[in-house]
């Protein structure tokens, strides 16, 4: 359990989270309009999302697809009825005066999902619901000088708010959740997890109480928008409501907005200014029944998602817990990794995927998508370290080769002579050379047998590196007489 | 030639066929009249010009042979409810101020589709909320109607009052209109005019401004039960963009006026025998019975238990939805806007401006209902007593066809009169309410003259999507009143 410290004593942080996921979907939930990132403000706007008089919205039959494959995926129970209801308020970026969301009767019930942490523990967050609802649009308050501009485009976007319970308490086991959503969503493809384009945003839910005690009074911060500001925003505002307690203040539920360039929170509006949203089921949207056969359907064609994918790689790899969890992380890296190992030593393939190949990619501020080397390139430059042909140290100058010239790893090692030398004779020779040329050396090896490090050194130096490492050692050991 | 404005479309429809009248005529017949009828105040938008290019497209489609539809050439009035491609919208409120659409309703697609010619858009009340025509941002509709040895101005009833009006003064052959309370039938009976309600679900609410989403119904008034037969076969239809739209084949509506009604159960609902109801429709409804009776049918005593219970109800889940759809109207997007020193006061100073009187009062009563606290005891109890009153009908319908029941309390009333007494302009909708509340169709058939000279209605309420049967059965009752008179056309005098 991770404490905060105050002056009177230890405080437990309690957390719980509200992430806006939008559903990866051509269109949006009750129009066709289109919903691709980054078009002309305005443009993407049907007749619908303006909210003109007499428009109906029509429930887009793919998102509810992806609702109840994520719910699947979170391990949750399907609501096989559920009712829109209409979320009243007034906003110029909202132009129907309502937002289209699931109240009472949200499609998705209680699931879980597992934080795996650095230290080995593995943490169970509650999902308590999820839901599906329309986004608003943008407003701009920067274009001119005197008004405020409105884009429509993201209005009536699907978005899925997957509600947790206050499981968690630290902000390391917040961001640990967010990302394993995350990691969840895009296992499922039913979300692309883009922060920066605002695809998956998060309403942080922080109290704080003595440990044992009842859950304090909570504040909302809102709409934060990247795994990092998530866990600064809990840090501050935990350390916040805790400083208040002590001093003998009390805890004011409110709304709380957090600014990136100072760290910090600051209040937006208290629950006495709280909305009364005057939610009521939408009566231009009939319950929503779904068919209990869609949703085994849609359970047999899940795709492997990272827990099952993690004991697989543990059981089929012979991984360690730590380096499946590393891999699971990212889908591409896994499937990346796969195509390494198959048929191969799935532990120099984790060496070399986790080392080598994610330092290369990530020193370059690249993704496994967009890396020069394939996994058929890196795969065929592991064949050649298993079968003898080349050292791993070779290897890593290939590695490099390949990186910045591209081309096939056996066919480099050919025409730059790279190959290792296995003939005994030449090892012989260059080994009986060191030892001829350092008789004091000798001397000091035959005390001290660490030393023969120094002669492997020597020899490989004088192959250019091009020696059996391994033949090398067996041979001096021989010549000196350390065996 | 202005006789050709007092046929039925039937009768139009068989003398356009015949080649002795075209579209043209019979459209400028109609588009003269309109221009001797502002006394009646029934148009918000007249479209003479593309009435007459609509009526001469028709004619050359049927020149060609290619006439199909069952409305081609037809003038017909459009509720200013329905939104109409390229021609003003405003739903009878000041805050749709210039609001023209890109787009038409999908029933008014479907009429033109068969054929129909628009004659412009009718007046109403604001948003539909009324039963009088006098909450209209445009004014008042007039009836054509006035009282024996009065020229006090009557209501034509609301919200349809300007298709009503239009439809019984000859200034157009037939009108869609909506009904949500009773919006279709209390007109009709105040004018004597045949008023439509169908099915939820039944007509596409796609494109027409919404006032209560899970109630608005659209429906035609015309001068005949078979009219009405062909106006919803044209309206009718399932539509993909509506939801909350049924997808139940449309049968041939004017197939089913056989005449012919022996051995259908006709419920006589007991609970619509009201304390202090005018005796005189007390006898219209027992006139109804016998005129069924006669023509075969089997009386039944029926028992709907909750009808006391719909009024208010209405006036609590009416309101809840409207407060919720008329948030759109903020003044960013289209109609009206009063500028104000920022956002807030924009929106305060918009619909302050832009809502009436009674708008106001149903948007207030409406977020009442919804907010935290009152929602458990009003809006929760009233979608539980609303299954309850559907229940009633399911009940009741297991042992007859049809019901019979007066269309409305009283005759028309007079301009002004009941202004000041919400509660009792809401009684109005008192026989037509509980249909809404379950889904129901129902119709308003003229069935009589009430002893102030003005006209009264017969409604009779079906299954849900067996119009056949309300429109078979209305045909008897329309028969069995006989000619009734025809308002004198006063108000040309006066234009």
């Amino acid at each position: 359990m991770s404490l905060i410290q105050g002056a009177t004593g230890d405080w437990e942080i309690v957390i719980g989270l509200e992430v806006h996921a939008q559903i990866s979907s051509q269109s949006k939930l009750f129009s066709g309009s289109s919903t691709e990132f980054g078009a002309q403000a305005n443009s993407q706007v049907s007749m619908v999302d303006a909210a003109m008089p007499g428009m109906l919205p029509v429930i887009n039959k793919y998102c509810v697809e992806q609702a109840v494959k994520t719910g699947l995926g979170l391990k949750a129970e399907i609501n096989l009825y559920s009712v829109f209801d209409r979320k009243n308020y007034f906003y110029p970026d909202l132009p129907q005066g309502y937002q289209i969301s699931q109240f009472k009767h949200p499609i998705v019930g209680e699931g879980i999902v597992y934080l795996d942490m650095k230290d080995g523990e593995t943490i169970e967050v509650g999902i308590e619901r999820l839901h599906m609802e329309q986004d608003a649009g943008k407003s701009m308050h920067d274009q001119h000088p005197s008004m405020s501009f409105v884009d429509l485009n993201r209005s009536g976007v699907a978005l899925m708010e997957i509600v947790s319970k206050p499981d968690m308490r630290s902000s390391e086991q917040a961001r640990a959740y967010v990302t394993k959503l995350r990691t969840i969503l895009r296992y499922l493809g039913t979300c692309d997890g883009n922060m920066e384009q605002g695809s998956l945003r998060a309403d942080v839910n922080v109290s704080v109480r003595r440990p044992g005690d009842e859950l304090g009074t909570r504040c909302e911060i809102k709409n934060v928008n990247s795994i990092r500001f998530i866990g600064q925003a809990i840090e501050f505002e935990a350390r916040r409501q805790v400083d208040i307690i002590e001093e003998g203040g009390e805890i004011v539920q409110q709304t709380r907005l957090f600014d990136p360039k100072s760290g910090t929170t600051r209040a937006m509006r208290s629950k006495e200014e709280a909305h009364d949203y005057r939610y009521f089921p939408d009566p231009d949207l009939l319950p929503l029944e779904i068919e209990q056969s869609m949703v085994d359907e849609l359970a047999a064609n899940l795709p492997e998602l990272p827990d099952g994918k993690k004991a697989r790689f543990i059981e089929e790899y012979g991984l360690n817990p730590y380096d499946a969890g590393v891999l699971i992380m990212d889908k591409a890296s896994s499937d990346f990794f796969e195509d390494v190992a198959k048929g191969r030593d799935a532990r120099l393939a984790v060496n070399w995927v986790t080392g080598d190949f994610f330092g290369a990619i990530n020193k370059a501020g690249l993704d496994v998508a967009s890396s020069p080397i394939s996994a058929d390139q890196l795969g065929a430059l592991i064949d050649l370290i298993k079968d003898g042909t080349i050292s791993g140290k070779i290897a890593k100058q290939v590695f490099e080769i390949i990186w910045e010239e591209g081309g096939d790893p056996a066919e480099i090692v050919e025409s730059r002579g790279l190959k290792q030398v296995t003939d005994t004779g030449a090892i012989e020779a260059a080994v009986d050379a060191v030892i001829a040329g350092n008789p004091e050396k000798v001397e000091e090896v035959k005390a001290k047998p660490n030393m023969l490090g120094w002669f492997v050194g020597q020899v490989m130096k004088a192959t250019q590196g091009k020696a059996n490492p391994q033949a090398v050692n067996q041979l001096l050991r021989q010549r000196l007489g350390l065996d | 030639m202005s006789d050709l404005t007092t046929l039925t479309i039937a009768e139009a429809r068989a003398k356009l066929d015949a080649g002795e009248i075209s579209s043209v005529e019979l459209t400028q017949a109609f588009v003269d009249e309109i221009d001797k009828a502002d006394a009646l105040n029934a148009f918000i938008t007249k479209t003479p010009e593309k009435a007459l290019e609509m009526a001469a497209q028709s004619d050359q489609r049927r020149a060609k042979g290619e006439a199909a539809g069952k409305l081609e050439g037809i003038p017909v009035g459009i509720k200013d409810l329905f939104c109409t491609e390229g021609t003003l919208t405003t739903a009878g409120s000041h805050i749709l101020d210039g609001f023209v659409p890109d787009y038409d309703s999908t029933v008014t697609t479907n009429m033109w589709r068969d054929g129909a010619v628009m004659l412009g858009k009718l007046n109403l009340d604001e948003f539909a909320m009324g039963s009088s025509n006098e909450t209209s941002y445009y004014g008042p509709v007039v009836n054509p109607w006035q009282r024996k040895g009065s020229n006090a101005k009557l209501v034509p009833g609301g919200s349809s009052g300007g298709s009503a009006t239009s439809v019984r003064a000859n200034l157009c052959m037939a009108a869609t209109a909506t009904d949500t309370g009773g919006s279709i039938r209390q007109p009709g009976a105040f004018t004597g005019t045949v008023g439509l309600k169908p099915t939820y679900g039944r007509c596409s609410r796609w494109g027409i401004v919404a006032f209560a989403s899970s109630l608005d119904q659209a429906g035609p008034i015309t001068k005949t039960v078979e009219d009405a037969a062909i106006m919803l076969g044209s309206m009718a239809g399932h539509d993909v963009k509506d939801t909350t739209s049924v997808d139940v084949p449309v049968p041939d509506y004017e197939a089913v006026l056989t005449g012919d009604i022996r051995g259908l159960k006709v419920g006589i609902p007991k609970e619509y025998r009201v304390d202090g109801m005018p005796s005189e429709i007390e006898d219209l409804w027992a006139k109804g019975i016998e005129w069924l009776k006669s023509a075969g049918a089997e009386i039944v005593d029926v028992s709907l238990p909750h009808t006391k219970y719909a009024l208010p109800t209405y006036y609590i889940v009416a309101p809840a939805e409207a407060s919720s759809n008329l948030a759109r109207y903020d003044g960013v997007r289209y109609g009206l806007r009063v500028e104000g020193d920022d956002i807030i006061d924009m929106y305060e100073k918009t619909r302050a401006e832009g809502f009436g009187e009674e708008v106001k009062r149903r948007i207030l009563i409406g977020t009442y209902v919804l907010s935290a606290g009152y929602y458990d005891a009003y809006y929760l109890k009233a979608q539980k007593v609303r299954t309850l009153i559907a229940r009633d009908f399911t009940q009741a319908f297991e042992t007859v066809d049809v019901m019979l029941t007066p269309s409305t309390p009283s005759p028309a009333f007079g301009i002004g009169e009941r202004m000041d007494d919400p509660l009792a302009m809401y009684l109005n909708d008192i026989f037509t309410v509980s249909l809404n509340m379950a889904g129901l169709p129902g119709i308003s058939v003229p069935a009589g003259i009430s002893q102030e000279g003005t006209p009264l209605g017969l409604q009779l309420i079906g299954k849900a999507f067996d119009e056949a049967t309300l429109l078979r059965t209305g045909q008897i009752i329309e028969q069995a009143a006989g000619d009734l008179p025809t308002p004198a056309s006063w108000w040309k005098e006066m234009s």
